[in-house]
């Protein structure tokens, strides 16, 4: 007996914390008979229709009551998971939430594993795999910008994109086929460089599509930002201004900010992680040594640096030169601070503020936006890719288009096209988890006239 | 009451592999066939193989098959197919004598030991506990046997449509075969009906052949069989010719479309997209004005032309009709009108991959009855059926071929995951590891089989042994071989190409498309060199080397693409799986399963009905 589908399972179904109510799930064929163990309301959930919501009261084992309750009965196939289930909406204390848990583990329901209603709704068919995966991102959204970006995939965006696109590349390989199976039927074929202009077009799509990646996990993961400068240019203080709130130390002693301070903004629905860094530049205190290594990787592992100048000191251009030994040059942020004291040096920067007076964060907040987002169109409404598992596909069916190009180059016979148009199409459809190859017959049929 | 081994039901392509197979195995077989004159005979097109159909052909051959040697003896037309595209997709065809093809296969079956032909025809099949026991016929025997083969192609309940008239029989002339369908059905087997049809024929002298485009034959003609010698071709040589319907005979057949049992709703079968009537194509491809038209003979002595294209079941009338207003065709006359034949068949996912049915042992269906149409996908079946009743019959290991092995593996597998709506062709479309399953080398892939069978004999399985050697010591020798600029550039330049630096190995120069490997041999002689000797007076050989050469890069992703699916192939799946304990399926998966039981997660997946998602739960479920 399979145990995932027999058995029926549960889990807090919204955050930990102190709020208004919190809801637990329960899933599986027992879930209502299970409710109905610890729940008194007027009718029995076993009895009532689906999507309904009824008022009563949970009792303890020593029929001690535990907390009025609302319970929303979903019958299968019609809830989310594609089994039985119902919602409890408890008054959120811990507490509470723990003792009907425990409560329904006791009456035979399982705690569910991460994902695990998700899982069971995929393998439901109530969600395919890309669809899957962005409940996954639905739920660890943290900003507004990324939460659309996932309730998109989730309506199905990217799927729809990625059908369309296969849709094509069958299209293609039909008349590929069309000329190895049907030569000697009275039917035109296609020719090299039409086929060549399909298979670059269908490319082109799915160069968008990879190029948007950077854009769909910047809206889905945020941007790791480092900040960079030399002691006393105002890291500390650029930090406190953005946050609004003190946390780092700020003082005119250098080398004060051992550890990397992480703060968290979110800059028009764009997470930004910011990390203020210790200095880059070697020193013999030991604390301090632990604290450059540190640095170092923060700028390693940053998507953007804020190399921060200030008009006491100029540019450093040692420092730049330090940074961009460790990151691409194109990620660096150059910056000028302290405008408030007049503005020196003719040096150019590409964004000049106060971290003081304020003046010039918005610039710098347009240039963060612009670095992180790159300057493409990409709205939440696109088909984005933000996973990297459907990065690696359209990777790998972009390769494959390449090597049928190459064969088109080279006038190779339609059947060594095929294979990589096979390929590709086999590449796609892994995203949205279909494979079929009668597709490419029944397209041909349709299309054309065969039969001698 | 009479013991055999094997009993073969019809004398068709299928049933002649089938009883031919199973008595060069060792068994006792006999053949029931309604009349013995009919064995082989080409119900439609005079011809043999075609692109994919060609490649079973000389599979079957491979195996230790007929069809391949009868096709060769009675051909009088040969052509390889495609030959302007990659040596994958090359396909021979011939177009056959008709009538000598029947004698030549009534010869060949009658001239094989173990085999028995009995003229009579089968009214039910007798099965004790699940298991078949013997055949009933209509005189009244009752014949013992351990295995039945059903080949009975389109006599099963066969219903021909001209018009509104309608003929009971599975041939024109020839009468169907009933009870069969019934018995199975007491069985409790399913079964489906589909349609196919076929052209008139016109009397050969009628035709303004001046008037139609030629189709000459090759000038160089390639046997189908491996053991065809060299005084082939046998019989003289003649042309196709080629004309083509126009809006006029449109027009005509139009005001057929009231009296015609398609559009009537009177034949229920399910026709094939791949081979349409001509009221069909009129329909569906309304914009084009005209169709392809292939006068095909019908025999060297016969006065019968074949109209490939018109397969018609419109009134006869309206079909001469129209046929007055084809181009060279003004005059004919019509010997016999097209028709449309209906049978019975049994969704083939009632098999298994051996072709024996899953619901009675020791009972096989072969061809049409598994929902194929084609003379070579008979054939195929029938092989295989043949070989694997032996085999069962003598205790030994099942013979199930790979999708990755063959093309007949590719069509048993399809036939069985897929069952089938229409009548089911071979497309080289459906293997997807077609460059690899080439006509040429069909006996490198699979004569080790016929070998091990006893169909091929030890010399020829010698000779293509040796030869597999041979190539494969070439591609070695390629690799390392180099060639000196000094040697190679003169060619090169007369080539109009660029010369080399220093040195480069003949497998890389072969790589250049304007270069063949006889060119890079004939270079600088390799004089004392054994294997290019032994290459050179080897013409087949050296042009497998030359493929597997100039072609390495895509061979490679298609093994390593092979290699990655085979994987799945190893997942194997307990047949005694209960799919209605595995509650997350969807319905129509778990109904698929359930009545195809594959045997491994590869072919499951390829069960239409069968959603990712269900794969999933599948394999979640072996884990546990």
């Amino acid at each position: 007996m399979n145990k995932f589908t027999e058995d029926t399972i549960t889990a807090i179904a919204t955050p930990s914390g102190v709020g208004a109510i919190s809801v637990i799930r329960v899933s599986g064929p027992l879930s209502f008979e299970i409710a109905d163990k610890i729940f008194k309301g007027k009718i029995r959930l076993t009895d009532s229709s689906t999507h309904t919501i009824h008022y009563g009261q949970i009792f303890d084992e020593n029929d001690v009551l535990v907390d009025d309750v609302l319970i929303s009965v979903f019958r299968n196939p019609h809830s989310y998971t594609g089994e039985d289930s119902v919602e409890i909406s408890t008054h959120c204390n811990p507490l509470i939430s723990k003792k009907i848990i425990d409560l329904l583990l006791k009456n035979g329901t399982r705690l569910a594993e991460p994902g695990e209603f998700t899982k069971r709704a995929y393998l439901n068919d109530k969600l395919d795999l890309v669809q899957a995966e962005a409940v996954a991102d639905v739920i660890s959204s943290r900003t507004d910008a990324s939460l659309r970006g996932a309730r998109n995939q989730l309506n199905g965006l990217l799927s729809k994109k990625v059908d369309e696109l296969r849709n094509s590349l069958i299209n293609a390989s039909s008349f590929v086929e069309l000329e190895l199976d049907f030569a000697e039927e009275d039917v035109e074929f296609i020719n090299l460089g039409d086929l060549m202009n399909r298979v670059r077009t269908i490319e082109n799509e799915i160069d968008l599509l990879l190029k948007s990646y950077n854009f769909g996990k910047v809206i889905k993961e945020g941007v790791n930002v480092a900040l960079v400068g030399k002691p006393n240019v105002g890291k500390s203080s650029l930090l406190n201004y953005i946050l609004k709130e003190s946390r780092a130390i700020v003082s005119h002693i250098p080398g004060t900010t051992r550890d990397i301070i992480r703060e968290d903004v979110s800059i028009d629905g764009i997470m930004f992680r910011l990390y203020d860094t210790a200095g880059i530049r070697i020193s013999e205190d030991i604390i301090e040594k632990e604290g450059v290594l540190r640095s170092r990787k923060a700028v390693k592992d940053a998507d953007l640096v804020i190399l921060i100048n200030d008009v006491d000191q100029g540019k450093s251009e040692d420092l730049l030169n330090e940074i961009s030994s460790l990151i691409n040059s194109n990620r660096i942020l150059s910056i000028l601070n302290k405008i408030d004291l007049g503005m020196t040096g003719l040096d150019d920067y590409d964004v000049k503020i106060s971290a003081l007076t304020g003046e010039g964060i918005e610039s710098l907040f347009r240039k963060m936006k612009e670095k992180a987002l790159g300057t493409s169109n990409y709205t939440e409404k696109s088909a984005v890719v933000s996973n990297s598992r459907h990065f690696d596909c359209l990777r790998k069916a972009k390769e494959s288009l390449g090597k049928v190009k190459n064969s088109i180059e080279n006038k190779m016979s339609g059947e060594f096209i095929a294979v990589d148009l096979r390929k590709a199409i086999d590449d796609l459809g892994e995203i949205v988890g279909i494979v079929t190859s009668e597709d490419i017959l029944n397209n041909i049929f349709t299309k054309f006239c065969i039969g001698k | 009451m009479i013991n055999y081994d094997i009993v073969v039901v019809g004398g068709g392509h299928a049933g002649i592999e089938a009883s031919t197979s199973a008595a060069g195995m060792g068994c006792n077989v006999t053949l029931i066939t309604m009349d013995r004159y009919a064995t082989g005979r080409m119900s439609c097109n005079p011809a043999v193989g075609g692109t994919a159909k060609g490649h079973l052909v000389r599979e079957i051959d491979a195996l230790g098959g007929k069809m391949g040697i009868i096709a060769d003896r009675t051909g009088i037309q040969f052509r390889m197919l495609n030959k302007s595209k990659g040596p994958a997709v090359w396909s021979p065809r011939c177009q056959s004598d008709r009538k000598l093809y029947s004698e030549e296969a009534y010869r060949v079956v009658g001239n094989t030991l173990n085999l028995t032909i009995i003229e009579d025809s089968v009214i039910d099949i007798l099965v004790e506990n699940n298991r078949v026991s013997g055949v009933l016929t209509s005189k009244g025997i009752e014949l013992k046997c351990r295995a039945v083969i059903l080949s009975s192609g389109t006599f099963l309940n066969g219903l021909m449509h001209t018009g509104l008239k309608s003929t009971s029989g599975g041939r024109f002339g020839e009468k169907p075969s009933t009870g069969i369908t019934e018995s199975l059905i007491n069985l409790g087997f399913e079964s489906g009906r589909l349609k196919t049809g076929t052209p008139p024929r016109l009397s050969k002298n009628s035709i303004n052949w001046e008037v139609v485009e030629v189709q000459p034959g090759d000038e160089d003609p390639q046997p189908f069989s491996h053991r065809t010698g060299k005084d082939f071709p046998f019989l003289p040589q003649v042309p196709c010719h080629i004309t083509s319907t126009n809006e006029a005979v449109h027009k005509i057949l139009e005001k057929g479309f009231k009296d015609s049992p398609l559009f009537t709703g009177r034949i229920k079968g399910v026709g094939p997209r791949y081979c349409p009537s001509i009221e069909d194509k009129i329909v569906r491809f309304a914009e084009k004005k005209q169709h392809q038209l292939f006068l095909e003979p019908e025999g060297l002595d016969s006065d019968l032309i074949y109209l490939n294209g018109f397969s018609s079941s419109l009134p006869g009338d309206i079909q001469l009709e129209a046929i007055h207003k084809i181009k060279g065709l003004e005059n004919a006359e019509m010997i016999r009108p097209g028709y449309a034949v209906e049978y019975d068949f049994f969704p083939p996912h009632q098999v298994d991959l051996t072709l024996e049915t899953k619901l009675i042992q020791g009972l096989y269906f072969a061809g049409q009855i598994n929902g194929t149409s084609g003379y070579e996908e008979a054939a195929a079946q029938g092989i295989v059926a043949g070989i694997n009743a032996a085999l069962k019959i003598q205790g030994k290991p099942e013979f199930v071929l790979k999708r990755s092995e063959a093309y007949i593996g590719v069509l048993i597998d399809d036939l069985v995951n897929k069952s089938t709506e229409e009548p089911y062709r071979m497309f080289t479309s459906r293997a997807e590891h077609r460059l690899i399953l080439r006509q040429d080398n069909a006996d490198r892939r699979l004569m080790k089989y016929g070998y091990e069978f006893g169909l091929i004999g030890k010399d020829l399985f010698e000779e293509s042994q040796k030869r597999d050697r041979l190539i494969s010591e070439s591609i070695n020798l390629f690799e390392s071989l180099k060639l000196h600029a000094r040697d190679i550039n003169p060619l090169l330049k007369t080539r109009g190409l660029n010369g080399i630096d220093s040195t480069e190995s003949i497998s890389k120069l072969c790589k250049r498309p304007e270069l063949s490997l006889n060119d890079l041999l004939k270079v600088n002689g390799f004089g004392d060199n054994e294997i290019v000797q032994e290459l050179l007076s080897d013409t087949i050989s050296m042009n497998q080397v030359e493929i597997e050469l100039k072609y390495e890069g895509y061979l490679k992703r298609q093994q390593e693409i092979i290699l990655r699916m085979e994987r799945n192939e190893e997942v194997i799946i307990p047949l005694t799986l209960n799919y209605f304990n595995l509650n997350g399926l969807s319905t129509e998966g778990r109904e698929k399963l359930n009545r195809v039981k594959p045997r491994s997660i590869g072919q499951a997946s390829r069960i239409s009905g069968v959603t990712p998602s269900d794969i999933s739960i599948l394999l979640v479920y072996l884990k546990n």
